[in-house]
């Protein structure tokens, strides 16, 4: 027996700056895609139903819930998970986004299941601001408020975003 | 110093790889593995009188479709009881797939095995099961009540009665000189790790061997289990836990029914077979905590001090015991927290319901025996018009009453001997910590804003790192990295990190050097696991005195290099080195070469072990009773539990139009002996107060009358998001262990302990009507405070005819 829900269709995408190109049953969301045709298990699904905010990437530079989100949808798009936040440093190493390396300082993570939404959340929110400023502690609430953590208490990833938001006030990346 | 990082906020190893995406979890192992799904019941309790499962015959890549009638030899029979006790009269345990009764909505009733998810979703919505739908026994009193069973030949629906006293405590009541009895509640709520269980398992039919790895909390012990439910040798089934995403409890209850399901498809089809619970199976199929009706009678004198406590409770324990009735036993005996309790009786009836299955949630019953006599302080208190502190102060144990023997039995068969602590010390510092004697000045200053401010506190006392034993492996190698293992299992507690800084700081080598494996029944075979904040003190002990014996070893072999006594001998970063004597020294990494005789030469550095480049020909290249190679395996075991305190106090604002309750301070103090790293415990710190404070205010697991879980779903059952958790500031105080060679207790669990009780004594205080359940929601404190018959706090009385 075969459904509508079997059509493939071949979706084409950027991904952390890499062309990617993936035939998928149409049905099968964005984060199943990542994971299982790109190989891209970084990014995690907590709940299935866009609540916990574990899956998020950026689709187009804007955070979205990639388990609410079929593949077929984003064809087209540039999309950014937590394996493309940090950068090749020229030399065959890494460079860690700013981000990560507040959360490895500030131990704002445990066991790091939640980690990749709320870091790719946070360094989008993070680049879309005046570096310049002083964050506020609204703009950290506003930053960590739409992911679930279950290990943290979330006070050390409070403490990441302004050390990452400081970091990038002094001229760290980008 | 480079190599004594013991106690230091060591930055943790695990992150490197959990920030760039290249952590493994469950569901990140077996790409291109088939994918099992399952049909559950959606009924609280029926008979399971037929499955047809023809519609889904004809589903595009479906490859199996199991049900009972599959299931052969041991796999057929129930799960095991994991933890028989003498009062568990009547345990229970479901079978893999329903044998002809459900007894929870979401209880397993047939497998299905397709090439992706989606697939064997398809093909599982498509098996028709037909019920005969049976009277749904739901909540404790309900249970109590009897008047529906669900095990038909378990009438009364308990599985035990526990019960323990340390003397005639009616006596001990009718001699008081004052007495109070109540009764109160607590609900359920779940561990909710934000990865839910996940099975991966891979046959190897040329050499008859399985590799299982499981998002759990007892790799050995799963292994244990599906060798013998599989009828496999030991030797032939590995089991590990990759990176897991969090815990808290859930997942050391094993073998759960896909943990043996899953490796029987894979050795019946010749397939990776993967299996990834999603959230609502989370929800319906794993496992939930909490839920108890405790009633109490307390006698005291008129200073408040105990002299009777007598305490029964009903404990639900859902539909199965397959932990058995470890969650009674610790609330019975943690409850009587850091005073003296002269005469003591508990008893816990566990009782069935057709729910999801109970067992051990962080602090696994200890919350609620926290609640149950932290409540009976503030109602002293309030008897007798004393402030809360006080009254507690004058029950607390006297440091130098310990060791203190309460004389009850814990949950590790053990006595309850308190090993240290200080708790005037934990009081003192709380009290100053929040600011306990201004309390009437912030209530005041609440009250100009239009807010109704209360401030509790609740102490406690936790059993931690119970037996029976783990052990470590710590091996040098010729490079010089040092490799460590030990059989428990992490879920995000820096195990990698701790462990790496002790024995870093036991061999005196850097910690870079160091690569620690955890839950991998390949590296370390014999294990118990992660629970009951016992990782850090057994493990964390294995490992030390693991890389003890390797030092030794090393100091042996070098001392006859250096021509020097062992016991002038030093090891600083990576270096043996003849104490005072600089230059005279060898690599430790030398010595690793030099501890295995070696005929061949098979790299530079090997060259130096070969037996025309070593000299001694008086002895045998190995002598008798010595062993090849620089390692050494210890295993810890303690006499019993080493016993963490702490106290919690917090001051929550009420708003009068919303009854919102908004928890503007909340202090805590904490003592879990010697600190191996101060940043990771503050972080376990953290993430419990957040799960007590969800426990408090938001966590519920609604169950409607038939049994059908209302909330099940992020979006109904309320986390907290980083908006419900209030700032925690926390104070430290350090009673060592004289139990283990590192001093140390656990700290796993401290944090979400008092949290229910903390706030509950709060809220009451705030708003001056009795709590006598937990959670509380706004709209629950707006009936509450409607309801004319609820009771006044003498307190709230008292304040009121107060001058102004």
């Amino acid at each position: 027996m075969s459904t509508s829900a079997d059509a493939e269709r071949t979706v084409r995408l950027t991904v952390n700056g890499v062309p990617r190109e993936a035939t998928v049953p149409v049905r099968r969301v964005l984060a199943d895609a990542l994971r299982d045709d790109l190989g891209l298990t970084g990014t995690h699904v907590g709940c299935a139903h866009g609540v916990c905010g574990s899956c998020t990437v950026l689709v187009d530079g804007d955070p979205v819930r990639s388990c609410l989100v079929l593949a077929v949808q984003v064809d087209g798009a540039a999309v950014t998970t937590v394996e493309g936040l940090a950068r090749d440093d020229g030399r065959g190493g890494q460079v860690l986004h700013p981000v990560q390396e507040a959360f490895r300082e500030c131990h704002a993570l445990q066991c790091g299941f939640c980690t990749p939404g709320f870091l790719v959340t946070i360094a989008a929110g993070l680049e879309a601001r005046d570096a310049s400023t002083e964050i506020t502690d609204e703009e950290v609430e506003d930053l960590v408020g739409g992911n679930l953590c279950r290990c943290t208490g979330y006070a050390n990833i409070k403490k990441a975003v302004r050390h990452a938001a400081a970091t990038m006030r002094e001229g760290g990346r980008p | 110093m480079t190599t004594k990082l013991f106690g230091e906020p060591v930055r943790r190893r695990e992150d490197a790889r959990l920030v760039t995406g290249r952590g493994r979890y469950l569901d990140d192992i077996g790409a291109g593995a088939l994918a099992a799904a399952f049909v559950r019941s959606p009924h609280a309790h029926a008979r399971v009188l037929d499955v047809d499962v023809d519609a889904a015959l004809d589903v595009e890549g479906l490859v199996a479709i199991y049900t009972y009638e599959d299931l052969t030899g041991p796999l057929a029979e129930p799960l095991p009881v994991l933890i028989p006790h003498p009062q568990l009269h009547a345990p229970r345990t479901g079978h893999p797939l329903a044998n002809g009764e459900v007894n929870h909505v979401g209880e397993p009733v047939v497998m299905v095995v397709a090439t992706d998810r989606y697939v064997a979703e398809d093909a599982a919505e498509r098996i028709a099961v037909t019920y005969e739908e049976l009277p749904a026994v739901v909540g404790v009193d309900a249970a109590r009540e009897a008047r529906a069973s669900v095990h038909a030949e378990i009438p009364d629906n308990v599985a035990a009665v526990h019960h323990q006293e340390t003397g005639d405590v009616e006596e001990a009541l009718r001699g008081s000189s004052r007495t109070l009895s109540f009764t109160q509640y607590v609900e359920r709520s779940a561990c909710m790790p934000l990865e839910g269980k996940g099975v991966h398992a891979r046959w190897d039919a040329d050499d008859s061997s399985l590799r299982v790895h499981t998002s759990t909390q007892a790799s050995t012990s799963v292994r244990a289990a599906i060798a013998a439910k599989l009828q496999l040798p030991l030797d032939q089934v590995e089991v590990v836990a990759p990176d897991v995403g969090g815990g808290f409890g859930v997942k050391i209850v094993h073998p759960w029914p896909e943990e043996l399901l899953v490796p029987m498809a894979a050795i019946a089809l010749g397939r990776e077979v993967k299996w990834t619970e999603d959230r609502r199976e989370h929800f319906i199929s794993s496992a939930h905590e909490r839920q108890q009706r405790q009633e109490i009678r307390v006698g005291f004198d008129d200073d408040g001090r105990l002299t009777a406590l007598d305490v029964h409770i009903w404990h639900d324990n859902g539909a199965y015991t397959p932990y058995g009735i470890i969650v009674p036993i610790v609330t019975a005996t943690q409850l009587v927290g850091p005073y003296v309790v002269p005469t003591y009786r508990v008893r816990v009836e566990s009782v069935y319901t057709n729910t999801v299955i109970v067992t051990p949630y962080r602090g696994a019953g200890r919350p609620q025996g926290c609640f149950a006599m932290e409540r009976t302080m503030d109602r002293i208190a309030d008897a007798l018009g004393l402030d809360r502190a006080v009254v507690r102060e004058r029950n607390l144990i006297r440091p130098d009453q310990f060791p203190y023997d309460h004389h009850l039995t814990f949950q590790d068969g053990r006595p309850v001997i308190y090993d240290s602590g200080d708790y005037p010390g934990l009081l003192g510092k709380l009290t100053a910590l929040v600011g306990w004697s201004a309390a009437g000045e912030l209530r005041a200053a609440a009250a100009e804003r239009g807010k109704l401010l209360g401030i509790g506190m609740a102490l406690y006392v936790e059993g931690t790192g119970p037996g029976p034993y783990e052990g470590g492996h710590v091996q040098v190698l010729g490079s010089g990295k040092v490799l460590v293992s030990t059989g428990l299992t992490s879920q995000g507690q820096g195990h990698e990190t701790v462990f790496a800084q002790i024995v870093a700081s036991e061999l005196g080598v850097p910690i870079d050097d160091v690569e620690v494996t955890t839950g991998d029944t390949r590296r370390f075979g014999y294990a118990v696991g992660t629970f009951a904040s016992r990782a850090a003190v057994m493990s964390g002990n294995a490992v030390a005195l693991a890389a003890r014996g390797v030092r030794e070893k090393a100091l042996r072999i070098a001392a006859e290099v250096l021509e020097a006594e062992p016991d002038d001998l030093e090891i600083e970063d990576g270096l043996v080195q003849v104490r005072g004597t600089p230059g005279t020294s060898i690599p430790l990494r030398t010595v690793a070469v030099l501890s295995n005789p070696l005929r061949y030469a098979f790299d530079e550095a090997a060259k130096q072990a070969t037996q025309f480049a070593t000299h001694d020909d008086s002895k045998p290249p190995v002598a008798p009773g010595d062993a090849p190679g620089l390692e050494h395996r210890e295993y810890f075991s303690p006499l019993r539990s080493t016993f963490a305190s702490g106290a919690h106090a917090a001051v929550v604002e009420v708003d009068p139009q919303t009854w919102e309750i908004d928890v503007v301070t909340y202090a805590v103090v904490h003592d879990c002996g010697n600190v191996v790293n101060p940043m990771i415990v503050e972080g376990q710190v953290h993430g419990g107060v957040a799960q007590g404070v969800g426990g408090a205010l938001y966590e519920r697991m609604a169950y409607d009358a038939d049994g059908q879980l209302q909330n099940a779903s992020f979006m109904d059952f309320l986390m907290p998001y980083a908006s419900e958790v209030p700032d925690v500031v926390i104070d430290h105080q350090q009673t060592p262990s004289p139990l283990n060679p590192l001093g140390i207790k656990g700290a796993g669990e401290a944090g979400v302990i008092p949290g229910s009780a903390a706030l509950a004594s709060a809220i009451e205080d705030a708003v001056g009507r009795r709590i006598t359940s937990m959670p509380i929601s706004p709209t629950e404190l707006y009936d509450l405070v409607r309801d004319p018959g609820a009771e006044r706090t003498a307190a709230s009385a008292r304040r009121a005819g107060a001058p102004a």
